[in-house]
């Protein structure tokens, strides 16, 4: 029987291609969405975790207190020990030193008074050390729009746009104006050897870039950073694996009443990532489940046109003595073969378009210029473990819904109206 | 008339409910029905043979009176002993066919006897047997959509007969046959009929079919107007 109930699926390419077509591209298209906004999500909080937060922080507990002030006479000392400590324990994590620090860029001319000057965001980051790690974070290579990298001390990236503000060239001498870790003022020359475009508005507005070991000369910070930032071995922000990081860095470095003990912070714990990233899944979960129920109810309608079709069949079943059961258990076998097919081979073509998209990316740049949000240029797919299993709602519980519903018309009609039906 | 009664109909009544109250379409009817018998329950539309037919094949069920089939009553029969006796001892001819489009002709016939959970080689025999009986082993392979009329209409007579029922309906076999076709069903079923003493019972108001009953019964408005046996 059942070999012949199959041979009939098989044949009939309205009860069989047709309809794993239809489930096929359904599922497809909710599993590319899906992966979409997991991915627009992941390259909002990627974006600032590699400018800013990191996927975690190490900071003194007075530091975070006056994190939006970036007071260096609070940071982290003893680094270099500290570093080596954290290497050792995480192995895992890609550690990076950087001294955050506000300033003022003073451009002199040529009579050697002041021409333009301007406040700065400056980032120390290590740009020579041969590790590239912070400087692919930073995206440099590809960000820059003017001139060359750094190669040597002394030598400044600056955004292209805060470069025009100044009206200032590569080539061209500028002194940063600040204070030392102690609280003294500092001043010091830079050759501007390169502009960039970041592509995240407060970056490009006024932001340099210098070496780590520049800036600890400048600011007078010898072994010393504002903070550590930790990223997860392969970039992508995943907080059980960071809450586990956290409980055991705890342990090996405990709440202490020494105001300049480190302390560690994740991603979610600053500048109110925690409430973003809740909000963007909120809508991003909102708009899949949107499109989750949209393609059920298309799946489902399908699947109860399916079986409406075949009310003549049903009919001529049970006058020959089929049970009305047995031909219901029958339709929902053949709709959860057709589901089960159509969802797998929806969820691979869908995870097929979303690992080109993952890879690849959608470069939407051009429509993001004046963006003043940090928002990534390129949006890239995700695929997670959801992705494989999130099309199988609208694939097979809304085709086998459907089906089960139009099926239980069999029950309703009394099979000499089935036969009405059928005769007419 | 033969004396093994098949079917026994006493007090018979049938209505449907309709948006103004119900309709009779039965009202009253008392008949028996014996083995072999070649009868047809003849009348205009609307006259309520349909639905007696359905009754009997238990497609359908009394709202008063007591149908006896096959010394089952139907009325007592839920929906799996209704299935059952459908598939055990009843074959069904309906005007259209109702051929399963997606299955050749040796599938059509064959799906019966796989209701009736019969082996492979068993199966196989019985199927060609009646196909063979029909003339239409050369048919074996083909699907409904490239045979004629008369061919799916003795399609449906092979698959009614594959299981050798006692009681075969057939509601207006001939209504979408032209009259060659028409004579050539009539007498394989009155061929089958001798041999294998099949009981027929048709629903019809064709004249080519009359023709050839044994009994013929007229309703007029859900009542046996007149029941008689022809010369046939």
């Amino acid at each position: 029987m059942i070999r012949f109930l199959l041979k009939g699926i098989l044949r009939d390419k309205q009860r069989s291609l047709l309809p794993v077509i239809v489930v096929t591209i359904g599922v497809m298209l909710t599993v590319v969405l899906y992966c979409w906004l997991t991915g627009i999500l992941n390259d909002s909080v990627e974006l600032s975790a590699r400018f800013s937060a990191g996927h975690v922080k190490i900071i003194t507990a007075e530091y975070e207190k006056n994190i939006n002030q970036m007071p260096n006479d609070l940071a982290l000392t003893g680094v270099d020990t500290l570093m080596l400590k954290l290497k050792n324990e995480f192995p895992e994590i890609k550690w990076g030193q950087r001294i955050h620090f506000g300033g003022l860029i003073d451009v002199a001319g040529s009579n050697g008074e002041t021409r333009a000057q301007g406040p700065a965001i400056g980032f120390g980051i290590d740009l020579f050390s041969g590790d590239p790690s912070e400087k692919e974070r930073f995206n440099l290579a590809k960000s820059l729009h003017r001139g060359r990298m750094p190669i040597q001390p002394k030598e400044i990236l600056m955004s292209e746009e805060f470069s025009r503000k100044l009206n200032i060239n590569p080539g061209d001498t500028v002194t940063l104006i600040g204070s030392t870790m102690y609280g003294s003022m500092a001043m010091f020359n830079y050759t501007l050897c390169g502009t960039v475009i970041f592509g995240a508005g407060p970056m490009d507005q006024g932001s340099v870039v210098i070496d780590l070991e520049d800036v600890r000369k400048a600011l007078d910070m010898n072994n010393a950073a504002s903070e550590i930032v930790g990223y997860l071995p392969d970039n992508y922000y995943n907080e059980e694996k960071v809450d586990k990081l956290v409980i055991k860095f705890n342990k090996l470095f405990p709440k202490s009443e020494d105001k300049f003990a480190p302390i560690i912070l994740t991603l979610r714990q600053q500048n109110d990532f925690g409430k973003m990233i809740d909000q963007i899944k909120q809508i991003g979960g909102f708009m899949v489940l949107i499109f989750v129920f949209s393609m059920s109810l298309v799946l489902w309608n399908a699947g109860l046109l399916g079986g409406l079709r075949r009310y003549t069949e049903f009919g001529t079943r049970l006058a020959l003595g089929e049970n009305y059961s047995h031909i219901y258990r029958t339709i929902i076998y053949e709709s959860l073969l057709i589901g089960i097919i159509g969802s797998i081979s929806g969820t691979f073509f869908g995870l097929l378009i979303s690992l080109y998209m993952q890879n690849h990316g959608l470069d939407l740049g051009s429509i993001m210029k004046n963006a003043t949000i940090m928002m990534p240029a390129v949006f890239h797919a995700r695929i997670n473990t959801l992705s494989f299993f999130i099309g199988f709602i609208p694939g097979l519980i809304s085709t086998v819904v459907g089906t089960a519903l139009s099926g239980i018309g069999i029950y309703k009609r009394k099979t000499a109206q089935l036969f009405k039906e059928l005769e007419a | 008339m033969e004396n093994t009664t098949l079917i026994s109909i006493e007090g018979l009544r049938k209505d449907f409910p309709t948006s103004g109250g119900r309709f009779t379409a039965l009202n009253g009817i008392d008949l028996k029905i014996g083995k072999a018998e070649f009868t047809g329950i003849v009348g205009p539309s609307g006259s309520g043979k349909t639905t007696l037919l359905n009754i009997i094949g238990s497609l359908d069920s009394p709202s008063e009176g007591r149908v006896m089939v096959l010394g089952q009553s139907i009325s007592d029969l839920n929906v799996k002993q209704a299935a059952l006796l459908r598939r055990s001892k009843l074959g069904f001819i309906f005007q259209s066919y109702n051929l399963l489009p997606v299955y050749t002709v040796f599938e059509n016939v064959e799906f019966p006897l796989l209701l009736l959970k019969l082996d492979d080689s068993h199966r196989r025999k019985m199927v060609m047997d009646t196909l063979d009986w029909l003339g239409l082993t050369d048919k074996a392979k083909s699907k409904p959509a490239q045979l004629s009329g008369g061919e799916c209409q003795r399609v449906a007579v092979a698959r009614a007969m594959v299981k050798r029922p006692e009681i075969v309906l057939a509601d207006e076999p001939t209504a979408n046959l032209d009259a060659a076709n028409s004579h050539n069903i009539l007498k394989t079923m009155v061929r089958l009929n001798n041999e294998f003493q099949t009981t027929f019972i048709f629903a019809t108001h064709d004249d080519k079919v009359i023709s050839y009953l044994k009994r013929k019964i007229s309703l007029i408005d859900g009542k046996v107007l007149k029941d008689e046996i022809t010369n046939n």
